[in-house]
């Protein structure tokens, strides 16, 4: 099966962050990285640009809606996503629960992915 | 012979279910084709007479609906595999590894609480959702829908049907113990409603305990946990007066407490202090145990039960422990050491807090202050049994 663990996190405590603890972490989550993809559950990951980065379209009838920023105004924003390719719930949170990101306080959200929508 | 399909279904009903999980791989599925199998055995037993071995009749049925079920969709979807899978010769025993791997999933730290509590009841107890609904006063579609709901996420998030492994397997079990309390809790102080005690909860956390024990023999938190209720449990009859009011333990008549209970968890207590340092469930039945062995309240050795909250709040600290902590040190140092320790406790809305600083504060004949302590606890106790003895209580102190 495979899972999306999303990564949340609070920008704002992220960028207060002394560089040298950022710079720590992100060593750790790449060291990570090359791990799970070494084993095989990794399928695809990368963190992303802060989220006042992003644009959210919506529709509302035939207008098309762009707007500045993410989609909710939270504290925790997603911050970045990993793929992962996992036999059950079980061992995707095991896997998760390795990712150094956990320790410096961000949040993951593990969610199912609908596969064979094509048959 | 005669076979009794109301009590096949009591028994057995998690038993086969567990087993036509593992072979079906599919929970909503293996539900509703046991479902259809009993039904079938309603009508062909009624006319052909029950089968010599009614269980094995009823996991061959319902897995022959499942296959049923399987190869309709299959041929619906074209796949080939699955029908075959299906078709392949199973072990059709049930197996008790079954029933081990079952609570794990229907108590997965994955799914919520309140879902693991249903799901187990559910599907292991096999219970009915009405009953459940009824048990822990929710409407019956709205406990309808937090089943389907909890079998959805089994089913799309891949919970699996497996005994977890060695590194998990603590905390998983820690999860279920979890689950098995709270049912009992809910039956032994229904949390709401007239009757003190739902006996038939009680009985079937005790139930699940047991099955437990039995399939992890060498875990020693299990063994607590069912010498805990045991112990609760032995009580049960003396706990409540004719009136269905609550009768406190130093008041109990201990001649009707079940000495066979009693004796059954004082073996377990043994067994799960023994060995290496005691887990939650071991400590709190080793003060279950010196209750259950004193003879009167007086006889108590509440020295050693003040002792062993104080180990239990080291390993969890929690305001509820620390107010039966204060409750036996002020039955060994007085009310007045009790009522200091009580003052730096923070529980607000909880009713036995203000109900133990009204007794102590009886125990020392400040009257006035216990009737203010005895209403505040009046205003937040739920349980009608609780009320009429809090009500009797705060009549002697305001008529003294």
């Amino acid at each position: 099966m495979q899972y999306l663990a999303a990564v949340y996190w609070d920008e704002k405590r992220w960028l207060a962050l002394p560089q040298a603890e950022r710079d720590r972490m992100m060593a750790e989550c790449t060291a990570y990285g090359d791990e799970v993809r070494r084993s095989g559950h990794l399928l695809a990951g990368a963190p992303l640009h802060p989220s006042s980065t992003a644009t959210t379209l919506r529709r509302t009838g035939d207008q098309l809606i762009m707007t500045d920023g993410p989609f909710a105004e939270t504290k925790e924003v997603l911050g970045g996503y990993h793929l992962f390719e996992c036999k059950d719930l079980d061992e995707a949170l095991a896997v998760s629960a390795r990712w150094p990101g956990l320790r410096w306080g961000f949040t993951l959200e593990v969610r199912p992915i609908i596969q064979h929508v094509c048959g | 012979m005669r076979v009794n399909l109301g009590e096949l279904h009591r028994h057995e009903y998690g038993r086969i279910l567990a087993s036509l999980i593992r072979v079906v791989r599919d929970f909503t599925l293996a539900e509703d084709a046991l479902q259809e199998a009993f039904v079938a055995a309603h009508v062909q037993w009624a006319v052909d007479g029950p089968p010599p071995n009614p269980v094995a009749w009823l996991m061959a049925t319902a897995r022959h609906k499942a296959i049923d079920q399987i190869r309709r969709r299959a041929l619906h979807e074209r796949r080939r595999t699955e029908i075959e899978l299906m078709i392949a010769p199973e072990e059709l025993m049930t197996a008790p590894e079954d029933t081990l791997r079952l609570i794990f999933t229907c108590c997965h730290p994955a799914l919520a609480p309140e879902a693991r509590v249903a799901l187990t009841l559910r599907t292991v107890c096999g219970l009915q959702t009405e009953e459940i609904a009824r048990a822990f006063v929710v409407p019956g579609p709205t406990m309808a829908q937090r089943l389907v709901r909890a079998k959805n996420k089994i089913q799309l998030a891949g919970i699996p049907y497996q005994v977890p492994d060695d590194d998990q397997l603590a905390e998983r079990i820690d999860s279920a113990l979890a689950v098995i309390y709270l049912v009992f809790n809910e039956g032994y102080a229904a949390s709401t409603g007239a009757d003190l005690i739902r006996s038939d909860l009680c009985h079937e956390a005790i139930r699940l305990a047991r099955q437990f024990v039995e399939l992890l023999p060498a875990e020693r938190e299990p063994a607590g946990l069912l010498a805990l209720m045991l112990f609760h449990d032995s009580r049960r009859a003396a706990r409540t007066d004719a009136a269905g009011d609550l009768v406190l333990i130093e008041d109990q008549d201990r001649s009707r407490w079940d000495r066979a209970e009693i004796d059954e968890g004082t073996a377990l207590v043994r067994r799960a202090l023994a060995g290496g340092r005691p887990g939650f469930y071991a400590l709190q039945a080793a003060i279950g145990a010196l209750h259950a062995g004193a003879t009167s309240a007086e006889e108590t050795d509440w020295r050693q039960i003040a002792a062993l909250y104080g180990v239990l709040l080291q390993l969890r600290p929690s305001p509820v422990l620390e107010l039966n902590r204060a409750v036996a040190v002020a039955l060994v140092e007085g009310p007045a050491r009790g009522l200091e320790l009580l003052g730096r406790i923070e529980l607000p809305n909880y009713h036995w807090l203000a109900a133990a600083r009204a007794e102590l504060l009886r125990r020392l004949a400040r009257h006035a202050e216990a009737a203010v302590a005895y209403r505040q606890a009046l205003a937040l106790v739920r349980n009608t049994a609780e009320r009429r003895y809090l009500e009797r209580r705060l009549a002697e102190v305001s008529a003294g």
